[in-house]
């Protein structure tokens, strides 16, 4: 009961957010993060839960953003049909490649799906006649205020959180940690492998999916480099799901928020702190120190991933009693 | 016919340096059970060791072997002791920490190289660069072909080591089964340390002899390790004789289809190779000869 009433609290605060804070900067964050909820938990789903690790969820959200972009420039449809479209054509790409690519275990089906990050990433540069390639394609925003695509992000935020509650907490949801947790023994018991790995996995593209369509019809640009980038979304999708934790509900979502925020902090140099600091103080230290942190953001991503890996395997929701020993621990020694 | 065996001849010339790529993965993917997804961007790092000896020592690139494999080394013997070994001993529910590990050790590898060398291209220009020696009308690139035979080389040492000192059997045991040989006494944590130390050198070598006839920037670890994970599964997994054969096949694929098809399928026809072996080779070349 107590938690269902935090939940609410959170949804609430989250849905009068536009109306509070008016700049354009911070719901344009927001939207982000929004957007991430959704990737990280696909990506928890496929991987948290169901323990097949997922390298490449850039080949399903660039699938989703292409198939919106798509959409408008071949077939002039509005690319708002992108947005379901998007999430339906990761499915249609996730079925073949979960029916090739099951028969590896492992870290083997990690580097398959990271291949096919690689091969779409090609194949969108090269086939320009449909992609235009590196140029890239150009989508008119449909609304200049960012509030409508705030309350899209947060329906796909708030659509995906509740997927993956209901799907975890019935039958398949079982099949699935089974799985993650010992394979064989899960098929000795009679547990279709194969066919619940799939259903993971088309869940978990479909998510993806819909967020990369979403992407199209906010950002209003897509090239390859962008959608199937592998530091910025499938490396992302990873660290949001790890740093907030494997196999949670609610991780994803934590997850979402600080990477959203460590990005957006070395991107800005600070939230603009560094640059600011350099123009008042005038040393020219500064103007070069801010330049070095911003262009550090995907270094930054490389030592988080170690040192996430190293001191919090599991994340902060799911280390979260060992980091609360050892806050109380700290605060005891300094008292 | 004469493009026929141009191609041929830079085909297999090419794949000897990538059988020596394939070689380091292999070997290390046999002993600790994992795919180095950071192969690529040591290769990265000794190129970037060679271009500073040539450029501000004027030290040639195939002296420079003798500095760039030590010290490659000496970098995956720091990275297996300290960041991969380590891991062994953190719980987590995912068992993919360790692939994942490598991605970000490549990740901070390539991005202090840009700190450093910033994005530009740079090559290292010697007076065979661009030699060309002709046996019947067809063209042998020198440094290619001194490449080939250092490679060749080095790979006969390398099953030297393996299959006769104690060391190299010590590696083998370990990756055929870790438990056994911890109980017939071998440090298997050290194994782990040494053969992440050769695969880098292997490695190393590799990036070091290619440079007089390549550039260099800081993403180039991203394709090598990509080309090395192909050989890898081509090959079947932690064979080393497979990954020879891998090597081969991959630089003659990428020679026949960058000739036959056009260059910016080069890149493609590796992972067209991997998914093919995925369907009809899950084993790799491995699995047909039973080696």
């Amino acid at each position: 009961m107590k938690r269902s009433f935090g939940t609410l609290l959170l949804l609430a605060v989250l849905l009068v957010f536009p109306w509070v804070l008016k700049d354009a900067y911070y719901q344009h964050l927001m939207i982000l993060v929004l957007m991430w909820v959704a990737i990280g938990s696909g990506w928890n789903l496929i991987s948290g839960y169901t323990g097949q690790v997922l390298f490449g969820a850039a080949s399903f959200f660039g699938i989703g953003a292409y198939t919106a972009a798509l959409l408008l420039h071949k077939l002039e449809i509005s690319a708002w049909w992108g947005l379901p479209l998007g999430g339906v054509a990761a499915v249609l790409l996730a079925f073949p490649f979960g029916w090739i690519c099951f028969r590896l275990r492992g870290p083997y089906f990690a580097l398959a799906t990271l291949a096919l990050n690689e091969i779409l990433r090609n194949i969108a540069t090269v086939w320009e006649s449909l992609t235009e390639g590196m140029v890239g394609l150009l989508v008119m925003q449909t609304f200049v205020s960012k509030i409508p695509y705030y309350y899209i992000a947060l329906g796909l935020a708030v659509l995906s959180i509740v997927l993956v509650d209901v799907v975890m907490k019935s039958r398949w949801g079982y099949y699935f940690v089974s799985i993650r947790e010992d394979q064989d023994a899960a098929e000795s018991l009679g547990i279709d492998t194969r066919y619940f790995k799939m259903v993971s996995l088309c869940l978990s593209a479909l998510l993806i999916g819909l967020a990369g369509g979403l992407y199209t019809n906010y950002m209003g640009f897509i090239d390859p480099k962008v959608v199937f980038s592998l530091h910025d979304i499938s490396i992302m999708a990873i660290l949001v799901g790890i740093v907030g934790g494997v196999g949670t509900v609610y991780g994803p979502a934590i997850g979402a928020f600080i990477m959203v925020a460590v990005q957006e902090v070395f991107r800005t140099g600070g939230f603009g702190l560094l640059p600011a600091l350099g123009k008042t103080t005038g040393w020219p230290f500064m103007t070069t120190l801010s330049k070095y942190v911003s262009e550090a953001h995907v270094l930054s991503f490389g030592i988080l991933v170690i040192a996430v890996i190293l001191y919090l395997p599991n994340g902060i929701v799911g280390d979260w009693s060992s980091i609360r020993r050892a806050l109380i621990f700290w605060r005891r020694k300094a008292a | 016919m004469e493009v026929f065996l141009q191609t041929l001849v830079a085909g297999i010339l090419k794949g000897g340096l990538y059988a020596l790529i394939g070689l380091g993965m292999t070997l290390i993917m046999g002993v600790m059970g994992i795919i180095n997804l950071a192969h690529g961007q040591l290769m990265m790092v000794a190129m970037y060791v060679t271009f500073v000896l040539f450029h501000y020592l004027g030290i040639d690139p195939y002296t420079s072997l003798l500095i760039s494999m030590p010290s490659l080394f000496l970098l995956g013997v720091l990275i297996q002791k300290y960041l991969l070994n380590p891991l062994m001993k953190v719980e987590s529910i995912l068992p993919e920490n360790q692939v994942l590990m490598t991605v970000g050790i490549g990740m901070v590898l390539t991005e202090i190289a840009r700190f450093i060398f910033t994005s530009n291209y740079l090559s290292v220009k010697t007076s065979y660069s661009s030699a060309a020696i002709f046996v019947g009308g067809i063209s042998f690139s020198v440094a290619l072909t001194i490449a080939f035979i250092f490679a060749c080389t080095l790979t006969g040492i390398l099953f030297w080591f393996l299959i006769k000192t104690d060391l190299g059997r010590s590696i083998r045991a370990v990756s055929q089964d870790g438990e056994a040989a911890q109980l017939m006494g071998i440090n298997a944590e050290r194994i782990k340390v040494v053969t992440m130390g050769i695969g880098s050198a292997l490695v190393a070598a590799a990036g070091t002899l290619l440079l007089p006839i390549y550039y260099l920037f800081p993403d180039i670890g991203g394709p090598f390790t990509r080309r090395a994970f192909v050989i890898t599964i081509l090959g079947g997994l932690g064979s080393t004789v497979g990954a020879i054969f891998g090597g081969l096949t991959l630089g003659l694929a990428e020679a026949f289809s960058s000739t036959y098809m056009g260059m910016e399928f080069e890149d493609m026809i590796g992972l067209v190779i991997f998914v093919l072996v995925l369907l009809f080779l899950p084993g790799g070349l491995k699995s047909l000869t039973k080696v």
